[in-house]
């Protein structure tokens, strides 16, 4: 099928309900991007990340390809991809790794970039993982505890402390 | 300091006396930051939340003697009028007053510097300048997050850079405003082009108390979208470049204004004078909608038996929670506007050269 804009093959369907009633467009993604991006500019407009999303998704996604991106859970802290679309706002510093693949296009949209230039920490740009990883022991230490697990939480205790002590 | 010693004073914003403080009042910048070893605030449990409150707090307080003489004031145990006040002095955000749990805010004596504890972010640090004054704003905030950094580890990413709770603050965590008055551009109905150029570059524009609030007042607070991808400084100047035009817009406008009605504008000038010396009751928004015409008024002098440092005092004092500040009682918002009528009476009849602004 090709572009209803251009020669082009039209490789995004999109589907609007405006009044109840159905528009199949079909775009290549030049004009797919033209077409999703066209309301923006009304006054004060920022660029939100529903708005941002709803271009992605519907530009990127089938149904069932979303349905199981939704169920996707972060293993530090646990969100959902479902639950990020729905509040806005990601759940700890590891989904930005563990969603990199999703929240690429989503970032670029936003900013029209995706590598950061600027200032870094004093301490350097190490070190985060690490830290990270204290979100995932804490979590598990709170499930071992309700599974009363102590020997498991202990373990988790400790390592927990070792690390807190590197940064004092 | 106490709270109730900020009601005396009027705060850095309003102070008037920056460059371009006739149309810039102030500029702010903010960055926003996470502690890498807790989940951002969403996903955070109580204790998280007590947890971070207590680690930033410690920390931030310990720069104590590079930062002059800063203070902790735990927003989560003040009553409802105490945070309005605060978001009404732009040292806190209306969300950060009226989200739940631990939460917390550092502040200067001087009300240029606020870092705000449990916000969208861990760390939201703002920094605010009378007038246009982005590259001070910005050196003294960059050092202030650098003490910041020598404390915590912060979550940082080596190809995203500061990773904030929403994927629109990523990257360096900046946002840039710059508060202006623009009423010139609202009378001759040049307002909505300007902000359609302006988002073009992707800038934004909003109201006097950010994100959703309406332009009270005809304040409008321009600043970046961006925040990845592109260095602090060049996105500080991405603002302060388009300001100067937005200055010389509005003085054209003004100039405009005088030369094709000035009759008609002496006289808007004068009623909205008049209806706030007279008025037995009056809401915030005809208040902020009256002095915004005053200001214009003593720019252009109109008026000339008021001081611009005076009228820009009032753009605060009559604000519902400094109104009850000031008076001491919790009143409702017909008696709000009964009070403020009698405030705005008191304060603009007085005699010249009683000084102070109290009663």
């Amino acid at each position: 099928m090709k572009c209803q804009k251009c020669e082009r093959p039209a490789t995004f369907h999109i589907t609007e309900l405006e009044g109840g009633k159905h528009t199949e467009l079909h775009l290549c993604e030049e004009h797919a991007r033209q077409y999703l991006t066209q309301g923006e500019g009304e006054p004060g407009a920022a660029p939100t990340i529903a708005g941002a999303l709803a271009q992605q998704l519907a530009v990127g996604q089938t149904a069932e390809e979303l349905e199981r991106l939704d169920q996707r859970a972060c293993p530090v802290c646990g969100i959902t991809f479902f639950e990020f679309r729905n509040q806005g706002r990601l759940g700890c510093p590891h989904d930005y790794i563990f969603f990199e693949k999703e929240l690429e296009p989503l970032i670029a949209n936003i900013h029209g970039e995706t590598t950061h230039k600027g200032k870094q920490p004093k301490q350097g740009s190490g070190g985060t993982q690490q830290r990270t990883e204290v979100i995932r022991m804490r979590r598990e230490m709170k499930e071992a505890i309700e599974k009363e697990d102590y020997e498991r939480a202990k373990e988790l205790r400790d390592e927990i402390k070792r690390i807190d002590e590197v940064k004092e | 300091m106490e709270l109730n010693d900020l009601t005396n004073s009027i705060g850095e914003w309003l102070r008037g006396n920056g460059p371009q403080a006739d149309i810039v009042m102030s500029t702010r910048i903010r960055l926003a930051r996470n502690l890498a070893e807790f989940p951002f605030i969403t996903r955070a449990s109580d204790q998280d939340r007590t947890e971070i409150e207590r680690i930033l707090r410690d920390r931030v307080l310990k720069m104590q003697q590079s930062s002059g003489e800063l203070q902790y004031l735990n927003v989560s145990s003040m009553d409802q009028i105490d945070r309005q006040f605060l978001v009404e002095r732009q040292l806190i955000s209306r969300e950060h007053a009226e989200a739940k749990g631990a939460r917390g805010v550092v502040i200067d004596p001087r009300e240029q510097i606020s870092l705000m504890i449990n916000e969208e972010d861990h760390l939201r640090i703002q920094c605010m300048h009378s007038g246009l004054d982005v590259h001070a704003a910005w050196e003294q905030i960059n050092r202030i997050d650098d003490l910041v950094s020598e404390q915590v580890t912060y979550a940082y990413h080596p190809r995203l850079g500061y990773l904030t709770a929403c994927p629109t603050n990523v990257g360096t965590g900046v946002r840039v405003s710059v508060l202006m008055h623009l009423p010139a551009l609202v009378l001759t109905r040049q307002i909505d082009k300007v902000f359609r150029s302006l988002q073009k570059i992707s800038l934004a524009v909003r109201g006097l108390y950010g994100e959703g609030s309406q332009a009270m007042g005809d304040f409008y607070q321009i600043s970046n979208q961006q925040t990845l991808g592109r260095s602090e400084i060049e996105l500080v100047e991405q603002v302060a470049d388009v300001v100067p035009a937005l200055i010389h817009y509005e003085h054209e406008a003004r100039q405009y204004l005088l030369k094709e009605s000035q009759q008609s504008l002496h006289d808007q000038v004068s009623r909205a004078y008049g209806i706030l010396r007279t008025a037995q009751t009056i809401s915030s928004e005809e208040t902020m909608h009256l002095l915004s015409k005053v200001r214009l008024g003593i720019n252009l002098q109109l008026i000339e038996d008021l001081s611009m440092p005076k009228l820009n005092e009032l753009f605060i004092r009559t604000q519902p929670a400094h109104l009850q500040k000031i008076r001491g009682v919790e009143l409702s918002s017909a008696d709000r506007n009964i009070e403020r009528a009698r405030f705005l009476r008191r304060y603009l009849n007085r005699e010249e050269d009683s000084n102070g602004g109290k009663n």
